[in-house]
C-alpha cells in the first residue's frame, strides 16, 4: 500500500466528476483527496486525486480512469519527480494570551494571517500535505477552531507535462 | 454540405432520421409521456420498425438478443421514470457482456428536471455505472451529433450500451438537421493494432511451449474473429477451450476443442487450463466463474499471453506475462502472419495427457432413467435442430446444461446472460434473435422459475408471430439454488421450491400459442420434432424433469478449478 497522486485531464462536461468519483466508490478504491478546476483551456478540467493502494490496484485505477469516455489523459505523478501543494485555511483561537505564540508559529511555517478578530486569527498556509499536517500537530489542539483544506494539487517537475 | 442531409426538423424527427441513417431495422420499445413526440414520428414512417414489448426489461433484452445474433447494434426506446428503471436490468445485462446497444430514454422537459416531476428520475445518474457512456441532451442542436457519438461509442473498442436521455421539450424544438459523417473525440480513440514486439514474443512462447493451451472468450465473438481463432488453433495444433460467453467461436465438434471451462466446465478443459505451460487468453477476462480461486490458479507456473481490446481486463485478477492490447481480429491476423512458415513442436505427450483426462467422461449422466433427464432433452434438441438453432437461455442449471450439451459450431448461436446472470433474459432475447434471423430455428432454453420473470413477452411473440420454441426444463425448483443448498447448506431447501406453479400449457394457450406437456423420456424427441416442424408457431414445451439432477462437474465457489465435484463423487 502506498500513496499515489494521479492527475487526470477530463472534458469539462456536466457529470464528468460524478463518473470519476462513482468509479472509485463502485470499485472500492480509496480517495484521500480530490481537487478539480478548469485548465487554461476552458473545455478541459484537471483533476488531482490522492489515493492509496497496492501496485495492482493503482494499475487498475489508471486503466479504469482511462476507460472513461470523457477522460482525455491520466498520469500517476508519483511515478517520477513532481511537486505537490495544498492550501489550508485554519482559524485558531488568538486571544491576548495566545496572539504572540500564534503569530510566531505562522511565521515559522511561512503562513499568512489573513483575517483577524478580537479572539481569532485565520491563517493561510500552503505546502505539501505533510507540512500542513505538521502545522496542525504543532498547535495546541485546543486552539484550533476550524480547518479547511483544498486537497493536493500536483504537477510534474521540469519537462514532465500532462497536456493534450 | 450534402443537401439531402440538411433540413429543419424537430428533435423527434431528428431521432428517427438518425436511426435511419444508422440503418436501424428494429427498435424495441414501450411508449409513454416523455417519448410521445418520438412515437409520433415513428408512426409517420416505415423504415424503422418498432416492436412493442410488454415490459421495458423485455425491450432491452430483445435489443440485446437482436445484437448478439446479428453483429448489429441493438436499439431500445423507453419513456422516463419507470420506463428507465424497468430497463435498468437489461442495460446492466448488456453492459456485463459488452453488447453494443443504444438505449433512447425520454426525460421530463428540461425546465422540470430536478423538481421531482411526474415520472422523473435521474436517468444519467441511475445508469452511469452500467453503461459504457451516457448522455443527457439538453439542446436540440446537440442531438444529431450525440446520436452519432452514441452509435460510435457503442460499437467501437470494447462494445457496450450507451444511453441517450432526451427531455420532452428537446423532441419538440426545431433544428437544422445534418447527420455527421464521422466522429472525432480527443478523449476516445480505441486502439486497433497490437504491439508488434509483444506479438513476436507471443509467437516465440507459443512455438516453444510443451503444453500450450488456448482459452478464448466472448471478445472473440464480439470481434467476429472466429475464423482467425480457428486458423490459429489448427495451425498450432493446440487444444483449446471457450468460456461460457465464447461458445461457438471454436467449433464444439472439433477434436481440438476440450469443451467449456470454469465452474461447470469439463474435467479436461479445467485440467488443461491448470497444467498448461503457455496459456494464450483471447478476449476473456479470467473471471471468478472461470478460474475460481486465483491463488490456486497461480500455484502452477505458466506463461500467460493475453489479447484484449480493453487494457483494464489485463492483469486484473491474474498477472499476465505478455499483454497485447488491440482489436482481436487484427492481433490474430498479425500472429498468423508470423506463424506462417513456423515449425510447430511435437505435442504428442500433451495430447496423450489430455486423452487421459478426456477418458473421465465427465459429462455422463444416467441415460436409463425413467424420469426425463434435462441433459437428455438438450442432446435431443441438438440432434433435432442439427446444431443449427439460435439458442437463448435464462440463468441456472438449464443454462449450464445447454452450454455443456448443445455443441455450438458457429459463433452468435449461443445467447445467454453470462456476466450479470439475469433470469428472465431468455424469452425476450429469443424475440430479438428471431427478428434478426427470420426463418431460423430459435430455441429458448429455460426453467420454470426463469421463464416467469419475463413471461409477459409471450404476448409480444403473438403480436409479431415469432415462432420461438420454448424448452422449459421444469423441475419445480430453482435448480441451481437447490443444488447449492444440497452441497453447501445441509439440504435445507430454503425458498427454492415454488409452490403453485401455473399450468404452462394453459398459459401458452392463453397467450394464443401451443403448449405441450412432456413427462416421459420416450416423448422428448417426437415432441421436439413436432415443435420445430411448426414453422409459424410458438410452441411452449414443458418438460417435467428430474428434480434431483445436478450439474457436474462443479467447482465450489472459492476453490481452484481442478478441485471439481464429479458425478461419480456423490
Amino acid at each position: 500500500m502506498s500513496r499515489h497522486i494521479i492527475s487526470v485531464l477530463v472534458e469539462n462536461e456536466a457529470g464528468a466528476l460524478s463518473r470519476i468519483s462513482g468509479l472509485f466508490s463502485a470499485r472500492g478504491y480509496n480517495i484521500e483527496t480530490l481537487t478539480v478546476a478548469p485548465t487554461e483551456d476552458a473545455s478541459m478540467s484537471r483533476m488531482t486525486i490522492v489515493t492509496t493502494g497496492s501496485e495492482d490496484v493503482i494499475e487498475q485505477i489508471t486503466k479504469q480512469l482511462n476507460k472513461l469516455i470523457e477522460v482525455v489523459k491520466v498520469i500517476d505523478l508519483s511515478e517520477a519527480e513532481h511537486i505537490e501543494r495544498e492550501l489550508m485555511l485554519i482559524k485558531v483561537r488568538a486571544g491576548l494570551k495566545e496572539r504572540e505564540d500564534m503569530k510566531r508559529m505562522a511565521d515559522i511555517f511561512r503562513g499568512r494571517i489573513i483575517d483577524v478578530s478580537d479572539n481569532t486569527y485565520t491563517i493561510e498556509l500552503t505546502g505539501d500535505t505533510r507540512k500542513l499536517d505538521a502545522f496542525i500537530k504543532s498547535l495546541d489542539q485546543g486552539t484550533i477552531i476550524e480547518t479547511v483544506r483544498t486537497g493536493a494539487s500536483g504537477i510534474g517537475r521540469g519537462n514532465r507535462v500532462l497536456r493534450v | 454540405m450534402d443537401r439531402a442531409k440538411t433540413s429543419t426538423l424537430t428533435g423527434a424527427e431528428i431521432v428517427i432520421r438518425c436511426l435511419q441513417e444508422e440503418g436501424v431495422e428494429y427498435v424495441f420499445g414501450y411508449p409513454g409521456g416523455a417519448v410521445l413526440f418520438i412515437y409520433d414520428e415513428l408512426f409517420k414512417q416505415d423504415k424503422v420498425k418498432h416492436v412493442l414489448v410488454r415490459h421495458e426489461q423485455g425491450a432491452v433484452h430483445a435489443a440485446d438478443g437482436y445484437s448478439r445474433s446479428s453483429k448489429k447494434v441493438g436499439v431500445a426506446l423507453v419513456t422516463s421514470g419507470p420506463g428507465v428503471t424497468n430497463a435498468v436490468t437489461g442495460i446492466a445485462t448488456a453492459y456485463m457482456d459488452s453488447i453494443p446497444m443504444v438505449v433512447i430514454t425520454g426525460q421530463v422537459p428540461t425546465a422540470a428536471i430536478g423538481l421531482d416531476a411526474f415520472q422523473e428520475c435521474d436517468t444519467v445518474g441511475i445508469t452511469r455505472p452500467i453503461v459504457k457512456h451516457n448522455f443527457l441532451v439538453k439542446n436540440v442542436a446537440d442531438l444529431a451529433s450525440t446520436m452519432k457519438k452514441a452509435f460510435h461509442i457503442a460499437t467501437t473498442g470494447r462494445p457496450g450500451p450507451v444511453v441517450v436521455d432526451i427531455p420532452k421539450d428537446v423532441t419538440q424544438h426545431p433544428c437544422e438537421f445534418q447527420y455527421p459523417d464521422s466522429v472525432q473525440m480527443r478523449s476516445y480513440n480505441p486502439v486497433r493494432k497490437g504491439h508488434a514486439g509483444q506479438i513476436k514474443k507471443a509467437v516465440q512462447l507459443l512455438l516453444e511451449a510443451e503444453r500450450p493451451f488456448v482459452y478464448s472468450g466472448g471478445g472473440v465473438v464480439l470481434a467476429n474473429a472466429s475464423d482467425q481463432l480457428r486458423e490459429l488453433v489448427r495451425q498450432l495444433g493446440v487444444p483449446c477451450t471457450n468460456t461460457l460467453m465464447g461458445l461457438g467461436a471454436y467449433p464444439a465438434t472439433d477434436q481440438q476443442f476440450l469443451g467449456m471451462l470454469g465452474m461447470h466446465g469439463t474435467y479436461e478443459a479445467n485440467m488443461a487450463m491448470q497444467h498448461c505451460d503457455v496459456l494464450l487468453a483471447i478476449g476473456a477476462r479470467f473471471d471468478d466463474r472461470v478460474i475460481g480461486n486465483p491463488a490456486h490458479f497461480a500455484q502452477n507456473p505458466r506463461k500467460i499471453i493475453h489479447i484484449d481490446i480493453d487494457p483494464s481486463s489485463i492483469s486484473k485478477r491474474v498477472k499476465v506475462d505478455v499483454p497485447i492490447v488491440g482489436n482481436i481480429t487484427d492481433v490474430l491476423q498479425d500472429l498468423l502472419g508470423l506463424l506462417k512458415n513456423a515449425k510447430t513442436r511435437d505435442l504428442k505427450p500433451w495430447w496423450s495427457q489430455i486423452a487421459e483426462w478426456r477418458a473421465k467422461d465427465c459429462l455422463r449422466y444416467d441415460r436409463k432413467s425413467a424420469i426425463i433427464k434435462p441433459q437428455f432433452v438438450l442432446e435431443k434438441l441438438y440432434e433435432v435442430t442439427k446444431g443449427q438453432a439460435f439458442v437463448t437461455s435464462d440463468v441456472g442449471q438449464h443454462q449450464m446444461w445447454a452450454a455443456q450439451f448443445y455443441k455450438f459450431d458457429e459463433p452468435r448461436r449461443w445467447i445467454n446472460s453470462g456476466g450479470l446472470g439475469t433470469m428472465g433474459f431468455g424469452l425476450p432475447a429469443a424475440m430479438g434473435a428471431q427478428l434478426a434471423n427470420p426463418g431460423a430455428a430459435v430455441a429458448c432454453v429455460t426453467g420454470e422459475s426463469s421463464i416467469q420473470m419475463c413471461l409477459q413477452e409471450l404476448s409480444t411473440c403473438k403480436q409479431y408471430r415469432l415462432p420461438i420454441k420454448i424448452i422449459n426444463l421444469n423441475n419445480k425448483y430453482m435448480g441451481m439454488v437447490r443444488q447449492w443448498q444440497q452441497f453447501f447448506h445441509g439440504n435445507r431447501y430454503s425458498e427454492s421450491y415454488m409452490d403453485a406453479l401455473p399450468d404452462f400449457v394453459k398459459v401458452a394457450e392463453g397467450y394464443g400459442h401451443r403448449g405441450v406437456l412432456i413427462d416421459k423420456p420416450a416423448d422428448v424427441e417426437p415432441a421436439l420434432r413436432e415443435a420445430f416442424s411448426a414453422k409459424n408457431e410458438l410452441v411452449f414445451l414443458d418438460f417435467l424433469t428430474d428434480q434431483k439432477e445436478n450439474v457436474y462437474p462443479m467447482v465450489p465457489g472459492g476453490k481452484g478449478i481442478t478441485e471439481m465435484i464429479l458425478y461419480e463423487d456423490l
